[in-house]
Order: structure tokens, then C-alpha cells, then sequence
């Protein structure tokens, strides 16, 4: 290859990557981070996201090229060189992305390892699901009950999630976290919030008619504000 | 026998009604309905003498095709109240789902009974002569008729398969736009939340089961036996018995909005659609096992048939990758497919017997439906990516005028791809409940994908470093194929990593992404497929004109339509919803107008079809140079595709390779042999 090719090649490559990066960075992707686990999700989104910046880049910049460079004209009825292949370059393309797919999973696995730990002094709440509706219990604050899912900010957060009929989801994207709630089991889903604010609880498996409209609101409020709300209810359950 | 018949008609239903205990005599529209068909019937049977009329009564086809479907379905309606009636249960009541299920399973046997799929079977059976053995009554065209018959020819059949995968096509393409219509604005629109689940269900179930898995197998039906140099596949019966088990799977899920479809969406997840659905749900449960039934079948014809009737010469590692590509999804679909089965049966007995493999309040675990269903649905997507890639090879060496790079690397890849393909199964369930150290090795075998992968699209893009580079409609299309798979691909890498899968799983995110594998990869590898033996199949050229317009319409169409879901889901709007947060509206109502525009691209392919097959230039035999077998026969090929047995010498690719050959027929019979430039 001449130096002028690579150059070239070089050029459509960067220019791929420039257009694929701005993509990725003018729209807004992701909707606000509101808790300790959404951060580290976050941070391999945009880790995988190089590596496909980068790898895509590499494909478009070698397809544009051959594009530009090896078109043949209509009446052109001569082939090309007869290369087979290179064992180099067959080696090249199946190490390089075992050794990429090897870093995201290693990324991935540190991750989800450290998003599973358990903070300490967690708050339980019972969530129950059911066709179209949720309701929440709070074991731990005397087991008030309601139908908005309330949270302390900056406090481990351990939810206990029942179906009564069909399989659900809770799906709150500000938190990053969704987990399928399954008729006779209980599963379990681990949030730390930490900014304060009302954000969308959303059922996220499909589950009937009403699906589209299973949704309800999640709020983080501070310490204060919530074991003042914790009393409210305890005082309305009692009188 | 007009007026005989009409009366007849009219006494049958009065004779109905007087015993139902209503007035008897009343010319009502009930009476019209069933009085009409039958004076027709009369009239027909009427015009010929009677020998005639008892052909078409009963010799094969539609007419017998028609009335064994009433039997056999009255049939399996009767066993079924028969037994009710012995159980002690109220017999006649057609709002049950026990009576829907005989009639459902017995109709279509009767119908293919009819249609004379199993006239040979029964006549051996029965020790009567089988004539068909001898002279090939069903065997190739020679007028239109004969592609609505049992036909055993598979270059028939071929071309039976992609025309009524066609149809599917375009019927499910508009239940997508009836999709887009709702979601153009917030709120509800047209359609009830009922209704809209069950559009897209019947959607995704119509493009994956009746269009894309057997587009593939129709373009392979047509290919593979001319590539290998046989006459036929290797069980021509077989063949056409599960061609016509198409239609049964496609009219009964599109039926199923007759009895309330089934809106449990094409994963039909326990217990949602096992015990939460109308009626409509039996009709995908059983719409898939004909489907299904239909995959095994032709699979096991292909396997057969690439083991055992491949051309003197063709060792494996000179078969056409093609060849490769359908070896292994047949594999695949051999193994995988009957987990769906299971499935769908368990499913079924949970909605029609009460029995609870997936209901919790008896003992069953939902999961259990999932794992299953995946078992199957994941290698699926190999299924419906695999004979794709095929494809590529094919028409990326033959537009490149060079070899295909890594030949080998490329079959042993494709094996790779089946076997890890049985290994990732439970990505697709990483946030379902299921014990969470199974992420783990789920996300490590699904990551691996990327590498056999990857070394096919590298190895694509070096076959056409320094080639000579054709870009017709084909061509066009497997490039559109190439970049669109690769962000596919990439995307699906991000949906393998599972802290990032845990956010995005059932969001537009997904949406996206299984539409940028399926319609950016596999729908545009079968355009691809279609332009590029078009001239093959029909003996005459596309209008290349019409095809590059097909194509950049499809290209622009499905990016502006599809690329701005990825940034939907990755904020949060989820999938399988009518109603949207106010601040999706724009993106979405953008999304509507592109996806009304991609609708349209189709309208310039089908007219593109019919005008060319009709009014085309006359294609020679060998118009893309190439070397596969299928190029050496005339176009199209002869009924028995070879009048001598081709012998193989060499690589199907050697572009570029002075005096090369992939095979020889005996010079007489080589009428190609002018065009080779010299």
C-alpha cells in the first residue's frame, strides 16, 4: 500500500469516528443519574461505547475506502487479484476482539459485583405487583403502607418484589435498575438513591392490557421528610 | 342442479332452525350464506357429467382441499364434544378452548389431505399404484396452475416459499405502520390497549416465523440442490409437505384476530399468554408448531440432502459457503426448534387442560417457559442470521471479482456461531429473576459471538480490498447489509454487558437493535438473495434502475426509522407500550413519518417483481460471471437442472485464477463458455 492510501484511509477512519463520537455525544442518552448504582452503569455504557466507536470506524473507514478506490466500471470484465487470504491478518481480527470482549467482560463482571453489595443498615420494602397497579410496605417503618414508592436519599435500599398474577417489571431508568417481578417468587433488587427528586416507576414486561399504564411515582426525599412521612402513615393506619 | 342445490341448502338450515325451535321458514341472511355456496357448488358440479365432477370432488386439490378442511375440522370439533359429553360436561360449546384446539389441529391435516400432500404415502400404504413415482405429474411447472398444486420440484417450491413469505411480508409490515400510526402521537389514538399489544405480537410473529426463517429456506429450496449439482433435494415429497404447512402457520396466526388475537407478544411469556389471553393465544401456539414443524422438515431435507447428494468432486471444502450457511442454521433448526414445541404445547395444556407447568398456584415455574423459549428463540436468531450470510459470501465474492477471503475461517466460523449459539441462551433473561450468577458465563458466550463474528465481516470487507467492485441492486444491498449489521452487532455487544443490558432490556433500545440484526441484516441479505437469482429463477433481469431506487429508499427509510430508537430506550421509553411521557413525542412522531416512507420502498420492489418476471429482458444463463453450479444451467434451469452430472474440480471463488474452474459439464453441454472474456 502507498503512502497516500493510508493517508486516505487514515482520513475516512477519523472522519467516521468524528461523525460516530458526535452521535454519541450532542443527543442526550441517558436520563439523570439518581443513584449510586446508575454511576457505575453509566461508566460502562460509555466504556463499551469507545470500543464500538473505535471498531466501527475501522469497518466504515475500510468499506468507504474500497467503495471510492476499487469501483469498476460497467464494462470492466477483468477480475480482481486472486488473494486467498492471511494468516496474519485472520489472526489479527480473532485475537484483537477476543482481547476487547475479554476487557468489557471483565469491566462488566467488577460492576455488577460491586452494584450487588448491599449497603450497610438497609432499608426492606415489600413491593407488590399486580395487573394494573403497585403497592409498597415498609417492614422496617412499622409497615406503613402506599401505593408511591418513598425513599431515603443516600440509604441502601433492599426491595422484596411479589406478582399476584402475571410476571412485571420494576423499571425506574433515573435509577438504571429493572428487574422482573415473577409469580411465585420473590425477587430481590438493590437501590442506593442519591439525589433527591420524584422520578417514574414503570412495570417493564409486558403484562395485559393495561401494561402502558402501569406506572407510579417513585420519591426521594431526605431523611427528615421521610421518617416525618413514615409517622404520617403509621398515624393514619392507627386512627 | 343450481335450483336443487339453492333448495337443498335452504332446507338443510330451515330443517336447523325448526329443530333450534325458531320459526322455520325464513329467508334470512343465515339461510343466503350457506344456501348460496352450495347452489354454486351445484351449478359447477352440474356443468360437467359425473365422472368429471368425481375428479373434482375427489382428486386432488383445492376443491378437496376445501371440503376435507369442513370434515376434518367437524372432525376434531366432534371427538372433542363427544368426550365432554362423556366427561359429563355441557358437550356443544364453542367458546371453549378444548373445542377450539381439535378443530385447529384437525382442519390443517384435513386441508394438506386434500391438497394431495399425502396422496403417495397413503396410496403406498394402502398398496394401491403410485403412478407419481414414474411420471413426474407433480414434478416443475408448466403453467401458473401448478404452482398452487403439490408440487415436488424444489425450484417450485423455491419460488412457492418466497411468494407467499412475501405475502407475510407485507401483511405484517402493515401491522407495524398500524403501530407507528398509534405511537405518531401521545395518548391513544386508534387503538385499545388490547388491540395494540396484539399488532405488534402478530407482527413479530408473522416477519420471524413467515417471513424471514422461511424466505431463507424458499432461497435455498431454490439454490442449494442446483449449487451441489443434484437433480432435486433428497425427499421431494417432504419438501413440498412442509411448504404447505406455511400457509396453514401464517393464516392461522393472522385468523387468530377472528377469535381476539393473541397479545402476549411474539416471546408469549407465561402465564401471560397461557392463562391471561383470549382464544387468540391457542392460535399462536398452534400457528408455531405448524411453522415449527414446517423448519424441522425442510432442515432435515437440507442436511440430507448436502451430506448425501453433493456432486462427484464437491468435497465439504469446496462446497459454496452458501452450502456452509445452510448446513449449519439445518443444525441448528434440527436441534433448537423442538424446545419451542415444547413450549408451546406446555403453554397450550396450561390454557386449555389447566394444567400449570407455568402457573405458580400449581407447582409451575414461569422461568421454566422462559429458559425453554429461549433455548430455542436465541439460536433462532442464528437461524434467521446465518443462511444470510451465506448470501453475503456469495454475492460479495461474485461483485468483487475476487476469491472470498479465509475461506475456511469463514466455514469453521459459521460452526463456531452454532455452537456457541446454544450457549448463550439466558441473555435475554438477565434481568428476569433467575439466579444471578448465571449472568456471568451467559454474558462471557455471548460476548464471544463478537469474535466468529467479527472474522466474517473483516473477512468480507478483505474480499473486496483491491477487488472490482460491480455495485449492482445485489451488491447494493449486501453493503447496506454490512454496515447495518455491524451496528447491530455493536449494539448487541452493549446488550451482552449486563450492567448496561440492566438498563436498556425491554426499551426501544432493544427495538432498535433486533431491527438493525433482522431488517438491516437478515431482510436486507434476502433483498440481497432475491435481486441476485432473480434472473435464475424467472429467466429474466430485474429492472436494475427500480432495484438502486428499492434500495436507497430502504437504506434511508430504515436508518431515519430505526436510529433514533437506540436514544429512545437509552431514555427510558420502554417497548410494547401505545402511550409515551410527552417529551418522546417529537422523536417518536419523526420515527411514524420515516416508517410510513420505508412502507412505501416496498411498493417500488413488488412492482419491480411482477413487471420483470412478466415483462423482463431475457436473462442468459450466467449474467454475474459467476462460478457457482447454479450459473452453468440455463436460466431457468432445465426441470431435472442437469442433463449430466456436473464434476467439481476445484474452489467455487477462484476469481482472478487464469483457467480456473469450479466445474466441468461435457462440452456440448457448456453454454456459457462464450462469455468468458479472453
Amino acid at each position: 500500500m502507498r503512502r497516500g492510501s493510508i493517508v486516505v484511509l487514515l482520513g475516512i477512519g477519523l472522519v467516521a469516528a468524528g461523525v460516530a463520537t458526535a452521535v454519541a455525544v450532542i443527543p442526550t442518552w441517558l436520563p439523570v443519574d439518581a443513584s449510586r448504582e446508575a454511576g457505575r452503569i453509566d461508566f460502562t455504557f460509555w466504556f463499551v461505547i469507545a470500543i464500538c466507536i473505535a471498531l466501527f470506524a475501522i469497518v466504515a473507514a475500510a468499506m468507504i475506502y474500497s467503495i471510492i478506490k476499487f469501483r469498476a466500471a460497467p464494462d470492466d470484465l477483468e477480475d480482481g487479484p486472486p488473494i486467498h487470504g492471511h494468516t496474519g491478518l485472520e489472526i489479527a481480527w480473532t485475537t484483537v476482539p477476543f482481547i476487547l470482549v475479554t476487557a468489557i467482560a471483565i469491566v462488566c463482571g467488577i460492576v455488577l459485583s460491586r452494584n450487588d453489595a448491599q449497603g450497610a443498615n438497609p432499608l426492606r420494602i415489600n413491593v407488590q405487583a399486580q395487573q394494573y397497579a403497585w403497592s409498597f410496605s415498609y417492614p422496617d417503618a412499622g409497615n406503613a403502607t402506599s401505593s408511591e414508592l418513598y425513599l431515603p436519599v443516600n440509604r441502601s435500599v433492599e426491595l422484596y418484589m411479589r406478582s399476584l398474577d402475571v410476571i412485571h417489571a420494576f423499571f425506574v431508568p433515573d435509577f438504571r435498575e429493572n428487574e422482573d417481578i415473577v409469580p411465585g417468587m420473590v425477587t430481590q433488587l438493590h437501590i442506593t438513591p442519591d439525589r433527591i427528586g420524584t422520578y417514574t416507576l414503570q412495570c417493564n414486561e409486558l403484562c395485559g392490557a393495561g401494561h402502558t399504564l402501569m406506572n407510579t411515582q417513585v420519591i426521594v426525599e431526605s431523611k427528615r421528610k421521610f421518617d416525618s412521612w413514615v409517622r404520617q402513615q403509621k398515624a393514619g393506619a392507627g386512627s | 342442479m343450481l335450483v336443487a342445490f339453492g333448495g337443498l341448502g335452504v332446507g338443510i338450515v330451515s330443517l336447523c332452525r325448526w329443530a333450534g325451535g325458531r320459526h322455520p321458514i325464513l329467508f334470512t341472511k343465515a339461510d343466503l350464506f350457506v344456501a348460496i355456496p352450495l347452489a354454486i357448488l351445484g351449478a359447477f358440479l352440474g356443468a360437467f357429467d359425473s365422472r368429471t365432477s368425481r375428479r373434482y370432488l375427489f382428486g386432488a386439490g383445492w376443491i378437496r382441499a376445501a371440503w376435507m378442511l369442513v370434515a376434518f375440522g367437524g372432525l376434531g370439533l366432534g371427538i372433542v364434544t363427544l368426550c365432554r359429553w362423556a366427561g359429563g360436561w355441557h358437550p356443544i360449546l364453542l367458546t371453549e378452548p378444548d373445542v377450539l384446539v381439535s378443530a385447529l389441529v384437525a382442519a390443517p391435516i384435513g386441508f394438506l389431505g386434500g391438497l394431495g400432500a399425502f396422496d403417495y404415502w397413503t396410496n403406498y400404504a394402502l398398496g394401491k399404484p403410485t403412478p407419481e413415482h414414474e411420471d413426474h405429474s407433480g414434478h416443475g411447472a408448466r403453467s401458473w396452475r401448478d404452482y398452487f398444486r403439490v408440487n415436488t420440484d424444489h425450484k417450485v417450491i423455491g419460488t412457492q416459499y418466497l411468494v407467499t413469505t412475501i405475502v407475510f411480508f407485507v401483511i405484517g409490515g402493515m401491522l407495524a405502520l398500524l403501530v407507528r400510526a398509534e405511537l405518531a402521537k401521545p395518548g391513544t389514538q386508534y387503538f385499545s390497549g388490547q388491540t395494540y399489544n396484539s399488532l405488534f405480537s402478530v407482527h413479530a410473529s408473522l416477519m420471524i416465523f413467515l417471513f424471514i426463517i422461511p424466505a431463507f429456506a424458499g432461497l435455498a429450496n431454490f439454490v442449494v440442490p442446483l449449487m451441489l449439482g443434484a437433480a432435486d433435494m433428497a425427499f421431494p415429497r417432504l419438501n413440498a409437505l412442509s411448504f404447505w404447512l406455511l400457509p396453514v402457520a401464517g393464516v392461522m396466526m393472522v385468523s387468530s384476530f377472528i377469535v381476539g388475537a393473541f397479545a402476549g407478544g411474539w416471546t408469549g411469556y407465561a402465564p401471560l399468554n397461557s392463562t391471561h389471553q383470549p382464544m387468540g393465544a391457542i392460535f399462536f401456539n398452534q400457528g408455531v408448531q405448524w411453522a415449527g414443524a414446517s423448519s424441522i422438515m425442510t432442515a432435515l431435507n437440507f442436511l440430507v440432502t448436502i451430506i448425501t447428494m453433493r456432486a462427484p468432486g464437491m468435497t465439504f471444502w469446496r462446497m459454496p459457503l452458501l452450502v456452509w450457511a445452510n448446513f449449519t442454521t439445518s443444525l441448528l433448526v434440527v436441534i433448537a426448534t423442538p424446545f419451542i414445541a415444547g413450549s408451546q404445547f406446555f403453554s397450550m395444556f396450561d390454557h386449555v387442560m389447566h394444567t400449570s407447568f407455568f402457573t405458580p398456584v400449581g407447582g409451575g415455574y414461569p422461568l421454566g417457559y422462559q429458559h425453554i423459549f429461549w433455548f430455542y428463540s436465541h439460536p433462532a436468531v442464528y437461524i434467521m442470521m446465518l443462511p444470510g450470510f451465506g448470501i453475503m459470501s456469495e454475492v460479495i465474492a461474485v461483485f468483487s471479482r475476487k476469491p472470498i477471503f479465509g475461506y475456511r475461517l469463514m466455514a469453521l466460523s459459521l460452526m463456531a456461531i452454532v455452537v456457541l449459539g446454544f450457549s448463550v441462551w439466558a441473555h435475554h433473561m438477565f434481568t428476569s429473576g433467575m439466579s444471578s450468577w448465571l449472568r456471568d458465563p451467559m454474558m462471557i458466550t455471548t460476548l464471544l459471538i463478537a469474535v466468529p463474528t467479527g472474522i466474517k465481516i473483516f473477512s468480507w470487507l478483505a474480499t473486496m480490498w483491491e477487488g472490482k467492485l460491480h455495485f449492482n441492486t445485489p451488491m447494493l444491498f449486501a453493503l447496506g447489509f454490512l454496515s447495518m449489521f455491524v451496528i447491530g452487532g455493536l449494539s448487541g455487544v452493549m446488550l451482552g454487558a449486563v450492567p448496561i443490558d440492566i438498563h436498556v432490556t425491554d426499551t426501544y433500545f432493544v427495538v432498535a437493535h433486533l431491527h438493525y440484526v433482522l431488517f438491516g441484516g437478515s431482510v436486507f441479505t434476502i433483498f440481497a438473495g432475491i435481486y441476485y437469482w432473480f434472473p435464475k429463477m424467472t429467466g429474466r433481469m430485474y429492472d436494475e434502475r427500480l432495484g438502486k431506487l428499492h434500495f436507497w429508499l430502504t437504506f434511508v427509510g430504515f436508518n431515519l426509522t430505526f436510529f433514533p430508537m437506540h436514544i429512545l430506550g437509552t431514555e427510558g421509553m420502554r417497548r410494547r407500550i401505545s402511550d409515551y411521557a410527552p417529551h418522546f413525542a417529537s422523536l417518536n412522531l419523526f420515527i411514524s413519518l420515516a416508517s410510513f416512507g420505508l412502507g412505501c420502498s416496498v411498493l417500488v420492489f413488488l412492482y419491480n417483481m411482477i413487471t420483470s418476471w412478466r415483462f423482463g429482458e431475457v436473462a442468459p444463463a450466467n449474467p454475474w460471471r459467476a462460478m457457482t453450479l447454479e450459473w452453468l444451467v440455463s436460466s431457468p434451469p432445465p426441470t431435472f437442472n442437469f442433463d449430466e452430472i456436473p464434476q467439481v474440480v476445484g474452489s467455487p471463488y477462484e476469481y482472478g485464477v487464469v483457467g480456473a474452474q469450479h466445474a466441468i459439464l461435457a462440452p456440448s453441454r457448456a453454454p456459457e463458455l462464450e462469455e468468458v472474456p479472453v
